[in-house]
């Protein structure tokens, strides 16, 4: 008797269970092993599988550099790169360049973003405003923006301000076109709901389409912040006297092969870091998507 | 009779198209008093939904006299209060959030109806829940609520059940009867489901198509709450079918529209 209330009950949950893919026939669920479920055993599983290419690599490019198989100028050891990392982090070199590097980034993805978001803003809300400025900002978007960096240190000099510009106009382009892209993907039926409430348009703007935006306008900051974190280097290999891309630059004319490793391992770093810090952002501000989330 | 709430009286309306013009709505009259629950039925493409968006201010470009309280439609409003096919709540408000929309809910007034109507609308429990963690029902409900905490003078419901099962849909009506008993809000619905106009309204327009205009008004007098089951309903909702039967022979002869 209790078997066949059993039975009743799992038919039920499957039942349940498949209801989930509407329109298909009722999937029945698959037989879980009788097992406990082992939490770490996934966990592991991914983090070492994932970790199994870089850690045989790295293990062969030492054994292949202690074994002097390659010239340390040309490849040096993962521990001479580490030892030269520890080096410049104690001296306070790395820190002061880094410093640099990320102020450097940071001022130029704040004007460039701002003015992305802004245009953005203008041209998704208002026709006439895309007609106007839309056409110009899609031509200069397809010029790469490292190839008017020449242009940009013949009027600015090798300063600060020419720096700033080249991150300025590389990362002003993702921002712009997603503000864009998610204002004109607001659900039009929404529109009507504000209407029908009487919205005033600010409340509109605030209550309706930066809202609904919202997950595009994220996207394109984080696109923004990545653009910001390339044209860095690039302004700093450039010319300058000071941050991450001068240091690499330096090592480069004194051959000092370890610091370049450092340098390029630092950006990637920090960059990986900022892009996980968005990811975070966008957990924390977009968890009421109901689109497919892998 | 006195002064009604809304009037509506010789409206037309025509959509342009690229063949021409299609004939929407043609010489509709309609009164509808303060308190009314006023069901519209047809086939599709009669105009009853173009007829509520008329009202809700929706939708201009009309000719006639279309007035609430006496004043001229001017466009959407809160007077107004709206209920679409779908929910159409923000996705990224909770449900009491959603309720007040534009308003605070750190207004104590607000707040207060708010409660109230989650109770109304028997959603306690869901206050702080997101769109997408709710059913249908559940989340039409939450747009009823919404569009009560306006306190509207007329709530045009347009077709707001037809994407639900019948168990639900069953529930969902006898909410809004309640609804509509306890507020004496004036009720506009459109739907395409004969029992539940009947279920519903006091007064069931029947509207026929191309040119959309009413066929015919059939006044329900039966007490609520009704059971679908009685002989008297049966026979009303016969009426009303056979009302329908006309129009699709109309349709036939006409041979229009196929």
């Amino acid at each position: 008797m209790s078997d066949s209330v059993e039975i009743i009950i799992n038919q039920a949950k499957a039942v349940r269970e498949a209801h989930d893919y509407s329109g298909t026939a009722p999937i029945w669920s698959k037989k879980k092993s009788k097992k406990a479920p082992i939490v770490w055993r996934p966990l592991l599983s991914d983090l070492g599988i994932g970790a199994l290419i870089p850690v045989v690599t790295v293990a062969v490019w030492q054994l292949a550099g202690s074994a002097g198989w390659i010239s340390g100028e040309f490849l040096p050891t993962p521990l001479s790169i580490a030892r030269s990392f520890v080096e410049l982090f104690s001296s306070g070199q790395l820190i002061h360049h880094l410093g640099v590097s990320i102020g450097r980034a940071g001022i130029g993805f704040l004007i460039g973003g701002i003015l992305g978001l802004l245009f953005g803003v203008l041209t998704g809300l208002f026709r006439s405003a895309e007609y106007v400025l839309d056409p110009s900002v899609q031509v200069l978007r397809l010029v790469p923006h490292l190839a008017i960096a020449p242009l940009i240190i013949l009027w600015f000099g090798f300063g600060e301000v020419s720096k700033v510009a080249i991150i300025m106009s590389g990362s002003f382009f993702p921002l712009y076109i997603n503000t864009f892209a998610g204002i004109r993907g607001v659900d039009n039926k929404l529109f009507e709901v504000a209407r029908v409430l009487g919205f005033s348009p600010s409340q509109k703007l605030l209550r309706l389409i930066l809202p609904a935006a919202l997950p595009s306008i994220l996207l394109g900051l984080r696109l923004s912040l990545a653009v910001a974190w390339i044209g860095l280097v690039v302004a700093e290999l450039i010319g300058s006297q000071s941050g991450v891309g001068f240091l690499i630059n330096e090592a480069k004319q004194n051959s000092d092969t370890e610091i370049i490793f450092v340098g390029i391992i630092i950006f990637a770093v920090v960059g990986k870091l900022i892009d996980s810090l968005f990811k975070v952002i966008e957990r924390k501000f977009l968890f009421w998507r109901e689109s497919y989330q892998g | 009779m006195g002064e009604a709430l809304l009037s509506i009286t010789n409206l037309n309306k025509r959509f342009e198209t690229a063949g021409g013009h299609v004939q929407a709505l043609h010489n509709v009259d309609l009164q509808v008093q303060q308190g009314e629950f006023i069901t519209v039925i047809g086939p599709s493409g009669c105009g009853k939904s173009t007829l509520l968006r008329i009202v809700a201010g929706l939708d201009s470009g009309y000719t006639g006299n279309v007035t609430l309280e006496g004043s001229e439609i001017g466009g959407p409003g809160i007077d107004k209060g709206f209920i679409f096919q779908e929910h159409r709540l923000f996705p990224w408000l909770t449900v009491e959030k959603n309720i007040a929309s534009d308003l605070s809910l750190k207004d104590k007034e607000v707040r207060q109806k708010v409660d109230e109507l989650i109770e109304l609308v028997k959603l306690k429990g869901f206050e702080k829940s997101y769109p997408r963690e709710l059913s249908g029902g559940m989340a039409q409900r939450v747009a009823i609520a919404r569009a009560l905490l306006r306190s509207p003078k007329i709530l045009l419901l347009d077709e707001p059940f037809g994407a639900l099962d019948a168990f639900t849909r069953a529930h969902m009506q006898s909410v809004l009867l309640d609804i509509w008993r306890t507020n004496k809000t004036t009720m506009i619905f459109v739907t395409h489901d004969i029992d539940e106009a009947v279920f519903l309204g006091n007064r069931v327009v029947i509207l026929e198509p191309r040119p959309g205009k009413i066929r015919q008004i059939v006044p329900i007098d039966l007490p609520y709450p009704r059971k679908k089951t009685t002989s008297s309903f049966q026979e009303l909702r016969l009426r009303v079918l056979n009302q329908f039967e006309k129009v699709d022979e109309l349709e036939l002869t006409d041979g229009a529209g196929i």
